[in-house]
Order: C-alpha cells, then sequence, then structure tokens
C-alpha cells in the first residue's frame, strides 16, 4: 500500500501549477502531487479522495483561496493547509490565520526562500495529529507527572490551558505543591488534572517550596482519577434542569456557574437545538432559542465576510449582560452581572470556555 | 502592448474588510455610513439584517439589550440600539490587534 502523503495544489495560472509542482517533487519524503485549477473542483477532489495538505492561491476567480479555505475548514478539519500568495497584506495574512490555516507564504522569489518553504512544507507533513500536551505529544498529564517522579526528578511543571495556568511543584519524585486559580495543594493537583489539553513546560525546581502534599504520587494520582472519574459521572447523572430535556448535553454546567460573575449558564446541543441544559434559569427555551439562531446567523455572516469563525457574542443589556460562544458540537450562553464592563465580560467568558472545555 | 492589453485577463480581487461605521432606521433602511464606496452594499445590509433581527428576538427571549458585540478574528461589529434601528461600527482585527485605517 502507498504511505506517502497526498498534497492538493490549488492555483487557477497553469502554468504555476506544473512550477510548483516540479518545486514540490523536491520534498524529501516525495509526496504524490495533484493539482486543482478552480476552487470547486479541489473540493470535490477533498471529498474523493484522503489527502495530507492543500495548497492554495488567494487571488482567483469565481471562488477565491478564502472561501476555499472556509469550506475545507468546515468539511475537512483534520487536513493541512497552506496558502502560497502574492497577496502582501497584513489583513489578508490575519484572516488566513483565523480560518485555521497552518501556513501562509508569499510564492517564493529566490532559489533560498524555495528551500525554505519546502523545510516548512516537509515539516507540515511529517506531524502527526495527535491529543494531549503540547511539549510532550500524545501524553497525558497523569503520564507527565508520573514521568517526572518515576524519575526522582526535582522541577515545576508550569500548565497552561487557555487563560487558566497552573503549577506543580515536583521535589525528588514526589509532587509537594500544587497551585491554581486560588487553589492550593491536593485540590489545585486534582483541578489541573482534569485539563484534558493545553501547554506544558518544566522549569527549574524550586526545593525551598513549603510542601502542602504529603500523599505519594501514586496515591494521589489514584484518588485524583477517581475524582475526576466520579465529578464525570455526576455531572452526566445529574438530574436535568425544568425545561430542559431528558437527553441534554450535559457538560458540567455546575462548576461554570459558580464562577465570580455568572447569573445563569445554557448548553445548547449545535446540531439539535432542542436539547440543552441549564442553569440558574427557570424558563430557558427562549434564551435557548435564542442563543442558537444568533451563533448561527452570525457563523454565517462571517462566513460571508471571510472573517473567521465567531469567537465570541456579548450582549450589554439594562439588567444583565450574555455572552454566548461555540465549543465543539455545543454552544454556550452565560448570563452574567450587569456591572462587568464588556473587556472584563469578554476575559472572563474566556476563563469559562477554558474550564468548560475541561 | 496597449492593445494587447486589451486581451489581458482581469485580476480577481479578494474581499477586502474595512473599518468604518453605519446606521439605520428601525425599518433597517441605511441612513448613513462612512465605510467606504468599495465595501459591497448587500454585505452593509446584511450586517445590518443580522444586527436588528438579534435586538428583536433578544428582546422576544426577554433579555433586553443595549449593544452587541460579534467578536471575529479579523472584524468586531459594535452594534448600539437606537430606538429600534441601531448604530453599527465595523473594526478590523489582525493577529496585532485592532487596526487603526487612516
Amino acid at each position: 500500500m502507498d504511505t506517502r502523503h497526498k498534497i492538493l495544489l490549488l492555483d487557477d495560472d497553469p502554468d504555476l501549477l506544473d512550477v510548483y509542482r516540479e518545486i514540490l517533487g523536491q520534498l524529501p519524503s516525495r509526496p504524490e502531487i495533484r493539482t486543482a485549477s478552480s476552487g470547486a473542483r479541489a473540493i470535490a477532489m477533498l471529498e474523493s479522495e484522503p489527502f495530507s495538505l492543500l495548497i492554495t492561491d488567494l487571488k482567483m476567480p469565481k471562488m477565491d483561496g478564502l472561501q476555499v479555505l472556509s469550506i475545507v475548514r468546515r468539511k475537512h478539519p483534520e487536513l493541512r493547509t497552506v496558502v502560497l500568495t502574492s497577496v502582501a497584506e497584513e489583513q489578508f495574512r490575519s484572516r488566513v490565520y483565523a480560518l485555521g490555516v497552518d501556513l501562509f507564504w508569499q510564492k517564493p522569489g529566490s532559489e533560498e526562500e524555495t528551500k525554505l518553504f519546502l523545510e516548512c512544507l516537509e515539516s507540515l507533513l511529517g506531524r502527526e495529529l495527535e491529543a494531549g500536551f503540547r511539549g510532550v505529544q500524545s501524553k497525558s498529564l497523569v503520564d507527565i507527572v508520573q514521568l517526572e517522579c518515576i524519575s526522582q526528578s526535582s522541577s515545576v511543571l508550569r500548565i497552561t490551558n487557555g487563560p487558566l495556568s497552573g503549577r506543580i511543584w515536583i521535589n525528588e519524585g514526589e509532587v509537594i505543591d500544587a497551585e491554581t486559580d486560588g487553589a492550593r495543594g491536593e485540590e489545585a493537583f486534582q483541578k489541573i488534572l482534569a485539563w484534558k489539553a493545553g501547554n506544558f513546560e518544566s522549569l527549574p525546581a524550586e526545593p525551598s517550596r513549603p510542601q502542602t502534599i504529603f500523599k505519594s504520587y501514586n496515591a494521589l494520582l489514584l484518588e485524583t482519577a477517581q475524582a475526576i472519574d466520579e465529578s464525570r459521572h455526576s455531572a452526566t447523572a445529574s438530574p436535568p434542569t425544568e425545561g430542559a430535556t431528558p437527553d441534554a448535553p450535559v457538560t458540567g454546567l455546575g462548576a461554570l456557574i459558580q464562577e465570580s460573575g455568572v447569573e445563569f449558564v445554557l448548553a445548547v446541543k449545535t446540531a439539535e437545538p432542542t436539547k440543552f441544559e441549564a442553569r440558574g434559569l427557570e424558563n430557558p427555551q427562549r434564551l435557548a432559542a435564542w442563543s442558537h439562531a444568533t451563533l448561527n446567523r452570525f457563523r454565517t455572516l462571517g462566513d460571508q465576510l471571510q472573517a473567521g469563525p465567531v469567537n465570541q457574542i456579548h450582549g450589554l443589556g439594562w439588567q444583565r449582560h450574555v455572552a454566548l460562544a461555540e465549543q465543539g458540537d455545543a454552544q454556550l450562553c452565560v448570563g452574567w452581572v450587569q456591572s462587568l464592563s464588556a473587556e472584563t465580560l469578554q476575559e472572563r467568558m474566556r476563563k469559562i470556555l477554558a474550564l468548560w472545555g475541561s | 502592448m496597449g492593445f494587447l492589453n486589451l486581451f489581458s485577463k482581469p485580476a480577481p480581487e479578494l474581499l477586502r474588510l474595512t473599518s468604518g461605521s453605519f446606521t439605520l432606521d428601525r425599518s433597517g433602511r441605511l441612513v448613513v455610513t462612512t465605510l467606504p464606496s468599495t465595501f459591497p452594499a448587500e454585505l452593509v445590509a446584511e450586517i445590518g439584517r443580522n444586527i436588528l433581527s438579534t435586538f428583536r428576538e433578544a428582546q422576544t427571549a426577554q433579555v433586553p439589550l443595549a449593544e452587541l458585540i460579534v467578536c471575529y478574528p479579523a472584524l468586531k461589529i459594535t452594534a448600539r440600539e437606537l430606538r429600534g434601528g441601531a448604530i453599527v461600527y465595523l473594526a478590523l482585527q489582525t493577529l496585532s490587534g485592532p487596526v487603526k485605517q487612516p
């Protein structure tokens, strides 16, 4: 079976396609190169066979590169994408990256630039999509802590998950302290280990750090795993809020409503808006319908404007504020106290989304 | 050479986002705008239509709103409710933050 990577090259200029095909033929991994001269043709090819990478121009007639990319991003989120263009404006570079493109590259004008471009492509092709913490690919945080402890290391693990940040202090193979978001010790350790993904870095040890955790790392990891399992089980087993459907997308909303300034939380399943769950709301039906309609409406508008996916929507009211966002297969609507400024609302909402994702 | 240019293919243009503002009355009619004329009128109308619908439906859903902010990675739309109409601000965003246009 042929295990070579397959690259789809899209440009409306057939001469350029020939030139790039020749250039890409120099890649060390010898990928198979296919070409398309229109956005519609490229999308049809992506539908019919798997590709590792799409390289596209921006300025093309009928369907431009930004339009192609917004379709590709939704239909093939796992596909690596590269923009190769003569457009140099910052606005387009930002919009391309907003669409989740891996690389924006101006058409190479020298041998040196071509060489750099090929190196970047080779690196993109070699990168596997794996979950876990950046720094140690495909490893969970439990694995990372275990590795540090088994090797009797002394270090400080700094873990970030969006706006959330935490530290775990390890001294000679034992976890001695943890800290995150106002919590310390075992409570902080459990909170950090509940995060599913993020970034991790190992900082120099701090042996003088006062010890707050006295359990062995094995006992600590076991208890933490049990606590995470129990909290997930209790979240899925909790009775639905009045008005919610029995098979609502229960997603641990209980923790979110405890955050400062939050008045209510409502989660709606994107594909099935009649399925929702709420905390702090007596009659969530109307709000669920409004949240769903509003997020869908502005997602469509974002596509038309080629401005990228909606990050957040804020509604500032006289009685309360609301913030909407989409994550995974669900939509979240959070009610906030009216005293918050728009900037604080955005910041707090980022934290809520990070907690929700965890 | 001038003769040959008659047959050259016009370069396709990309949609250029911009900063500026416009005002809509309660029926959705454009009252005044500072957006450049190159920005497609149908997109201005589409933005306005979505904003006014969202304000109206929020009222029905019992979350009356005075201001609506929609954050995209490349554009921020801020709309203030004006007695059934709205004033809408578009602010271009780049990776390094908001852009000030000349």
